[in-house]
């Protein structure tokens, strides 16, 4: 079955380091270095403890599925939407891709894998390892 | 200081239309407006506060809405969180009564996405661009129902809620839809036939789903010597609470609302615990909704919703809990896509003794109406209303 075709996210000037990582591969996430905290979706200010000094760190890749579900109605193609909790800690809303819909399931280990967006920089999704 | 008694609902209207498709949005608030006026027993021009959803309307806020209204105010508010903004909208306006900023306050809503086509569960909801989060969700493809779907997945995951629990919700809309002749399904259904229903996102079938209809309603709140001068029963509120809940920087459970806040507001606003309340109405956008929302009002404990809503325990006359006795979001109507508005109206008419006699529930003396606007799955805004017939 062919793949979902995906709409192009529209990066500003907060994120631009996060799409143009994205090209080459790398998911980036911030980490304040003032209160320590890790954050997603990245902000110029830890949503923590407001302090601007923020600075962006690559994420391993590995996650865990939090929580899915797949449509199945209202779309040409069914996919799979998803929260993974990234080993590091943030969780993140993605597409569990490059498996079989039906036997996705919560707490089930998942690994970094870009899709191609139909115009624009290609977005994090995460397939079963 | 607290709103507590300081004023009083004077006027509720539902508008009976579920297809509107020969009105336009102002004519629709303009009639909804008129139906709670005559319902209250009092002339426009007695109107001097206008709450609404900006939403709900175009251009800034309801700026052009009070033009056509033609209404002459001193107060307004126009905050939009979504469903449940009208029930953010009875505690705004009660607290501007208490503190004498308007007198009588009139909220509208109203909208038309049935008669426009709209796909409102299914369809990726496309934000404005400039939205921080829309580039790390939007791609994704985040629906209505998917995203609410995520929520009843993961708290299924945690508390073991099945899917014949949250059926419940529905059959017990249904039971009550039966008897509202402006219902848009009246057909009673069974938890077989709920989970029979067409997967729309799992694990949420067709009739976990609300309906999409046009339409809308309005509410008046006086203060007391007005209210006192009026022929009506007299519905006080008594409290109120609003909270929104959102991803904390990607820290977030999907298993609760913002009703753990909202509600426990409430509560204490009106020094009153949740087995006083004897009638609730409940958001339903789906049936997970109501779930959570009567988990984080506190009326059971926490992952005990799903056994709380079986066997019939929310229907009028054979349950314990009896909640939306027009049929809800479920199995009457959503104006606007938007169900806040309809669960006071639903909750007046049961204080009054004005509900339809199969599902009126005897010696209903306070009564709780409590929704969520926005989406469960990402950013949402909870209110809770607490009321009183005196």
């Amino acid at each position: 079955m062919a793949d979902r075709k995906i709409p192009a996210p529209l990066p500003n000037l907060e994120t631009q380091p996060y799409w143009d990582a994205a090209a080459e591969g790398k998911l980036l996430i911030k980490k304040c270095n003032a209160c320590g905290e890790l954050h997603f979706y990245p902000r110029a200010n830890c949503p923590f403890c407001f302090s601007g000094d923020t600075a962006w760190q690559q994420a391993s890749g590995d996650g865990v599925i939090y929580t899915y579900s797949v449509m199945r109605r209202g779309t040409p193609v069914p996919y799979a939407i998803a929260y993974v909790t990234l080993a590091e800690g943030p969780m993140m809303m993605t597409n569990i891709v490059d498996c079989d819909l039906d036997a996705i399931k919560i707490g089930q280990p998942v690994k970094l894998v870009y899709k191609p967006t139909e115009d624009g920089p290609p977005v994090p999704c995460f397939a079963p390892v | 200081m607290s709103i507590k008694g300081k004023s009083y609902i004077i006027g509720v209207y539902e508008h009976p239309t579920r297809m509107a498709a020969d009105k336009t949005l102002y004519q629709l608030h303009a009639e909804c407006a008129k139906g709670a006026i005559e319902d209250a027993g009092i002339t426009k021009n007695d109107i001097d506060g206008y709450f609404c959803a900006a939403g709900d309307m175009s251009g800034l806020g309801a700026l052009s809405m009070i033009d056509y209204l033609g209404l002459k105010l001193r107060h307004w508010d126009s905050t939009d969180t979504g469903g449940s903004s009208y029930l953010l909208q009875v505690g705004h306006a009660a607290e501007a009564i208490a503190l004498g900023k308007c007198n009588i306050a009139l909220i509208t809503l109203a909208g038309q996405p049935r008669s426009a086509g709209q796909a409102t569960g299914t369809a990726t909801r496309v934000p404005p661009a400039q939205m921080p989060e829309t580039q790390f969700e939007m791609p994704f493809g985040p629906a209505t129902a998917n995203m609410y779907a995520m929520c009843a997945m993961r708290h299924m995951h945690e508390y073991g809620t099945t899917s014949e629990q949250l059926a419940w919700v529905k059959v017990a809309a249904s039971h009550h839809a039966q008897y509202n002749e402006h219902a848009m399904l009246r057909d009673v259904v069974t938890v077989e036939d709920v989970i029979n229903s067409p997967m729309i996102a799992d694990p949420l079938h067709r009739l976990d789903c609300c309906v999409i209809s046009d339409g809308g309603g309005a509410i008046i709140l006086a203060k007391p010597e007005i209210a006192k001068s009026l022929k009506r029963p007299l519905v006080s509120v008594l409290g109120v609470g609003e909270a929104p809940k959102n991803q904390y920087g990607g820290k977030f459970d999907l298993t609760y609302s913002g009703a753990v806040v909202s509600g426990p507001a409430a509560f204490a606003e009106a020094g009153i615990k949740q087995a006083d309340i004897k009638y609730a109405s409940i958001y339903d956008s789906f049936t997970i909704t109501v779930v959570m929302q009567i988990e984080d009002l506190g009326f059971c404990e926490k992952g005990q919703g799903g056994k709380f809503v079986s066997d019939g325990n929310l229907i009028a006359g054979v349950g314990k809990f009896p909640f939306n006795t027009d049929g809800g979001g479920l199995c009457n109507n959503h104006p606007s896509n938007r169900g806040g508005l309809t669960k006071v109206v639903e909750a007046v008419r049961q204080l009054r003794g004005e509900a339809h006699p199969k599902v009126q529930v005897p010696n209903c003396d306070i009564a709780l109406a409590h929704g969520t606007g926005g989406s469960l799955g990402t950013r949402h805004g909870a209110a809770t209303v607490i009321m009183e017939r005196e």
